[in-house]
């Protein structure tokens, strides 16, 4: 891509994206080639980040292990639903996965729910992200009892107008009552932990701390991100603990 | 000597206290050799006799502090020795009536002060002897390992004696059939421990125990119920008495107690350490159930729950040591009462047992929702606390801390938090090991995070044993690192959505720290951690929420030195008297709380002067319904009026009129404030007047029957106070105060007894026909003269000032001196406190003035000591001696005896003072000397 046309576009993505500065911006799309590697452009042909490429940014640098969540994700980035994630989309999905106010991440983070997008996430969804959540215990006779349970008790505090079903209000009410619902069916938006590591590690060199909360600006900064990342001990199933439960 | 001892001195048969020596000719004989042998040592072996002894001598003696004349140092009821072995420490120590000797040369010493108690205090020694390694066995048996001797009487068997050692518990020879001597020699195995030996000894004992042995396995932290086999357990408290005679001996008996200490620790030590020494424990146990009078069965093994149990006691003693006395509530740790298994439970025990459940085996989507969910039960509710508890929950809440999910572990703090408020649930996250985990936490970059983690603390550390924990941990400077939120401002304000503001931090660092700043070394930990600046930058803000917590732990701190200086330092005072004018009671409270601790230095009580505190403080007094912050406010006002020009003020601001207003229906709290500050008022005569005027007297004296110790001090300096007021001395007479404070002198306390008795001398003074009205109490007098033998100075010195009022009466004089006054002050004239000298001085002048009282004390020896107050640093002393010896020198024989101590000197350099009464009574006392020597040359040449 030539110097104008970069110039351009980064111009017109500052100006659409209030949480990225324009040096920001600029980083986000040399880190989107640098992803996508060198294709050559031609008309016709769609330049962008495929779904496993994406799902391999997702799990390397954000720590997410939920396949199923990370589809959900991608689906999110990926407005146009054209099964690829342009660069456009990249640093409009970044602003609100890295940097977004509460509003737009619960927005995000209902759709990423919803499964089948008709604006409700109902029973049978939310049995379908909860269904790995729970340790099977051999000795269960029915071994879904203990995810229906937890879903009736996901309705009883988020399903407010008792529809049996949570719609986007449901759901807003209760994650201001509760910031900790916000990602109630599976984690969505970035490990806090990574995020903060990644400040930390940010605010110790100065020149990168012109992009704070966003890892590898540069492509040869990504794989120092991952070495900066908080060692993942533990895979969320099972989850490690230190007592004798598991 | 320590074999004839055991040999041949009677004791009599065993029983639960102390073994004593029967009185019997024999012991007797022993005894007087035995102090023959100590009173000589000290010539004979004056070399030996400094040797240090590894462990002292202990007994409980019956010497009093004031036999110990020159080379020790009393104070009160402690008496030391200025000898001191090479770390300083006394090598005799009396904390009456507990005496430790290092050496033969203070035993011989003792032997010599006691006098004709010499016999006691031997037999004493003897018998109080008991090895502070517990071990009963004599000290030749110890070398060889041996704790103690158990005589078993088993249903199926002969009586067994067993010897316990520390490598096992064997059969020794037995008893011989002359005193009870034991056969000291190995007759058999040596079993591990004691159970072991007499289940091979007897049948009945082995399948009792068998029996047991089920249960234990079954039970192992339950106490057995009370089925033991009754195997008779006796020990033989057998020779406990060391030899401490001929040097040799005791050498080598030092030599192999030392070893023997490092082997068998301190008894409190030895019973912590459980698993390693079962043996001894075994031992152990069986002495104490003796002692307690049960017939247990005798364990191979200590049971948990016991051991936790004796591991809380030592806790305990370790915190009473280093924790303060502002300790407030739960400084008793209650059992624990847990919902008994088939009682009715309730629905909500349930549902939370099912949400703990997911709690354990969710990720963290599942655990979230789980946490979530059991917030919105009414965690207000001790039934959901409990719950929470009884089916395991803490322990996962504690469990998910330790994990790296930030979201569960926000959850988890949030419920923690609001548990917290129940005291048993506060210990059972101590004893969880919850607080480590929160301390850590305090780290966390996540503020939301530190908050939740301080807030919990702030709950947990009601009480002392979380104190410690948390500070131990470093908690103290973690917490402290909260407090400074300025640092991080140039963060994105954004950073996560889980965050709050660095203000919220330093907020709940402030709560916790004032939870935590009711321990003492806590206070310190605080000061050290840099705390004090911090708090003052906190306390220029203007939330109320964050000034609360903030001056509470300042409140709590400035009950030490250290702090009162630094608040002075950091120009808190300032602030302090700024949030008096808050809206905030709770504020208003504290604020006062912490001038009231901080105004006993002079500075700050002009520093809150200055600031203009004082108006605050007397329009608080007016609003008398939160009786708290009554109580601060008139603490606050108290002491602030220790200062004349703060009381001045108080004038202005018609304080001293509510003052006397608030003498009545108010609570002891209160009114020990109220009558503080007026004691300090009537110090001038202006204010004396107004309390009189507006009916201060009758609710003054009125309190003068209560109980309250801090009270009564309070109520009888300002009642003697308002007697300086002839006026007001006959409003005192007439409601019967005199008679009043003469009774507080029966009071327990010594601080009430000198208050009292300060405040009877102006009664006494002012008093209209005093000497008629002193003699009309009766049995008055004789009560005073004996308080003469008071062991505190204060009271002393107090009394001492009463009987010089008394004396003034001649008729009084003459029964004081009846009832032996003389004497008893002789007896006080050794000492070198300087308030006493002086008052003791002014009474020897004036009980001078009554028959041969002069001769009295010449023959008493109270005049040489006199002589020595010369060369004290003390006007008043001087001037006081200086007429008590004018007096004394009447009396020929006195003369000698100041001239023989070189009173003419001393009293030389007394004549050139700028004081006249000094001057002239020096003058006088030189002349009668003077006179009785011309008298002599003459008498001599005639």
């Amino acid at each position: 891509m030539n110097r104008k046309k970069l110039q351009k576009l980064t111009d017109s993505l500052t100006k659409n994206c209030k949480h990225f500065s324009k040096f920001e911006v600029k980083c986000l799309i040399n880190l989107f080639y640098n992803l996508v590697g060198e294709v050559t452009e031609r008309q016709g042909v769609i330049i962008g980040l495929d779904r496993n490429a994406f799902r391999n940014i997702l799990h390397m640098t954000f720590g997410m292990t939920d396949d199923m969540i990370m589809d959900r994700v991608f689906r999110g980035f990926d407005k146009d639903n054209d099964g690829c994630i342009s660069v456009t989309e990249w640093v409009y999905g970044l602003s609100v996965f890295l940097r977004g106010t509460l509003e737009e991440k619960m927005k995000y983070c209902f759709e990423v729910f919803d499964l089948n997008g008709d604006s409700f996430i109902s029973k049978e969804e939310m049995f379908h992200m909860l269904k790995n959540s729970l340790l099977k215990q051999p000795s269960e006779e029915d071994p879904d009892e203990g995810i229906k349970d937890l879903v009736e008790i996901t309705l009883k505090k988020m399903d407010h107008d008792h529809d049996g079903k949570l719609s986007f209000a449901d759901y807003e009410q209760a994650v201001r009552e509760e910031t900790l619902l916000l990602e109630a069916f599976g984690p969505c938006l970035p490990d806090p932990k990574v995020t903060a590591c990644v400040h930390r590690t940010e605010t110790k060199t100065p020149y990168r701390s012109s992009s704070p909360g966003l890892p590898g600006l540069a492509s040869d900064q990504m794989s120092h991100i991952h070495l900066q990342r908080t060692p993942s001990k533990r895979e969320r199933q099972p989850r490690n603990r230190a007592g004798p439960y598991l | 000597m320590g074999v004839a001892l055991t040999r041949s001195a009677q004791w009599t048969a065993v029983g639960h206290g102390a073994k004593t020596l029967e009185v019997t000719p024999l012991n007797e004989a022993i005894v007087k050799e035995i102090i023959m042998f100590v009173e000589s040592f000290i010539y004979k072996y004056p070399q030996e006799a400094n040797y240090v002894f590894v462990e002292p001598l202990e007994w409980k003696t019956n010497l009093d502090p004031s036999a110990f004349g020159s080379g020790y140092a009393v104070s009160g009821t402690i008496v030391k020795s200025e000898e001191v072995d090479k770390n300083g420490e006394p090598l005799l120590y009396l904390s009456v009536p507990q005496i430790k000797i290092r050496s033969f040369g203070q035993l011989s010493r003792i032997l010599y002060i006691a006098k004709n108690m010499k016999l006691k205090e031997a037999q004493a020694c003897i018998e109080d002897y008991e090895f502070s390694n517990g071990c009963r066995a004599p000290p030749w048996r110890q070398i060889k390992g041996e704790i103690c001797y158990v005589l078993v009487k088993p249903h199926d068997a002969e009586t067994l004696c067993v010897t316990c050692s520390k490598e096992g518990v064997f059969l020794n020879g037995g008893k011989t059939d002359d005193e009870g001597q034991i056969n000291y020699e190995r007759k058999g195995e040596i079993y591990k421990d004691l159970v072991t030996l007499l289940k091979e000894k007897s049948a009945i004992f082995s399948e009792n125990m068998s029996k047991q042995e089920i249960k234990f396995s079954e039970q192992p932290q339950k106490d057995q119920p009370n089925e033991a086999p009754k195997e008779e357990v006796a020990i033989t408290h057998k020779a406990s008495v060391t030899s401490r005679k001929s040097t040799q001996e005791k050498n080598r008996i030092n030599l192999g107690r030392s070893q023997l200490t490092k082997r068998l620790e301190p008894s409190l030590n030895w019973r912590t350490s459980v698993s390693s020494k079962e043996s001894r424990n075994t031992l152990r146990d069986t002495q104490v159930e003796k002692h307690g009078g049960k017939l247990e069965k005798s364990r191979s093994s200590v049971s948990p729950g016991r051991a936790q149990l004796i591991r809380k006691s030592v806790e305990k003693i370790e915190e009473i040591i280093s924790d303060s006395s502002s300790e407030s509530e739960e400084d008793e740790e209650q059992p624990d009462h847990r919902q008994e298994a088939n009682a009715d439970l309730p629905s909500e025990y349930w549902q939370i047992q099912k949400l703990v459940k997911y709690l354990k085996g969710g990720n963290q989507t599942a655990t979230v929702i789980a946490l979530c969910s059991m917030k919105d039960f009414n965690l207000a509710q001790e039934t959901c606390q409990l719950a929470i508890r009884d089916v395991g929950g803490l322990e996962v809440l504690i469990n998910l801390l330790e994990t790296d999910e930030v979201k569960c572990k926000i959850g988890s703090l949030k419920i923690l938090k609001e548990i917290s408020h129940n005291p048993q649930i506060r210990r059972n996250i101590v004893d969880l090991g919850g607080l480590p985990v929160m301390v850590n936490i305090l780290d966390s970059p996540h503020k939301s995070l530190k908050c939740l983690a301080a807030e919990t603390i702030a709950n947990v550390a009601k009480f002392r044993r979380a104190r410690r924990v948390v500070r131990r941990h470093g908690g103290i400077t973690k917490l402290v690192a909260l407090l400074d939120c300025g640092k991080h401002s140039g963060e994105p304000a954004q950073s996560s959505l889980y965050e709050t503001r660095d203000v919220e931090v330093a907020r709940c660092g402030a709560l916790a720290l004032w939870s935590c700043s009711k321990s003492y070394a806590n206070k310190e930990a605080i000061r050290k951690a840099g705390g004090i600046p911090l708090l003052a930058r906190l306390l220029k803000t203007s939330h109320e929420n964050m000034l609360i917590p903030v001056v509470g732990t300042l409140q709590e701190c400035a009950s030490e030195e250290n702090y009162r200086a630094a608040i002075k330092a950091e120009r808190i005072i300032e602030n302090l008297v700024k949030n008096l004018n808050s809206e905030n009671e709770q504020l208003q409270e504290h604020c006062a709380m912490a001038i009231y601790q901080c105004a006993e230095d002079e500075e700050t009580r002009d520093l809150v002067r200055l600031h203009g505190g004082l108006k605050p403080l007397a329009s608080l007094l007016n609003n008398t319904d939160n009786k708290e912050r009554l109580a601060a406010v008139t603490g606050a006002i108290w002491k602030c009026s220790i200062s004349k020009e703060n009381v001045t003020k108080f004038r202005e601001y018609k304080a001293i009129e509510t003052l006397v207003g608030l003498l009545t229906d108010q609570p002891e709290e209160v009114l020990v404030n109220v009558v503080g500050a007026l004691g300090e008022c009537c110090q001038e005569h202006e204010n004396r007047v107004i309390i009189r005027r507006c009916g201060g007297i009758q609710p003054l004296v009125n309190l003068l029957v209560g109980i309250n110790q801090a009270l009564l001090v309070n109520v009888t300096k300002a009642v003697g106070a308002c007697a300086v007021e002839p006026e007001s001395m006959m409003i005192i007479d007439r409601l019967d105060g005199v008679r009043l404070l003469w009774s507080l002198l029966k009071n327990p306390h010594p601080d009430v007894k000198a208050s009292a008795a300060w405040a009877l001398c102006p009664c006494i003074q002012n008093a209209k026909d005093a000497g008629e009205m002193v003699r009309s109490f009766v049995g008055g007098l004789e009560l005073v003269v004996n308080l003469l033998k008071s062991d505190n100075k204060e009271v002393l010195a107090s009394v001492c000032a009463v009987i010089t009022n008394i004396a003034k009466d001649q008729e009084n004089l003459a029964v004081i001196t009846d009832h032996g006054v003389v004497p008893l002050l002789s007896k006080l004239a050794n000492t070198n406190n300087d308030k006493l000298r002086r008052h003791l001085a002014e009474t020897i002048s004036r009980c001078c003035m009554w028959g041969r009282n002069r001769v009295a004390f010449g023959e008493h020896k109270a005049v040489a000591p006199l002589v020595r107050y010369l060369k004290s640093n003390d006007t008043n002393v001087h001037r006081a001696t200086a007429q008590a010896l004018y007096q004394l020198s009447e009396d020929a024989d006195n003369c000698v005896t100041m001239h023989e101590n070189g009173a003419v000197k001393l009293l030389l350099d007394m004549v050139g003072s700028p004081d006249e009464e000094l001057q002239e009574a020096a003058a006088g006392c030189i002349s009668n000397i003077r006179r009785l020597a011309l008298a002599i040359e003459k008498a001599r040449y005639s």
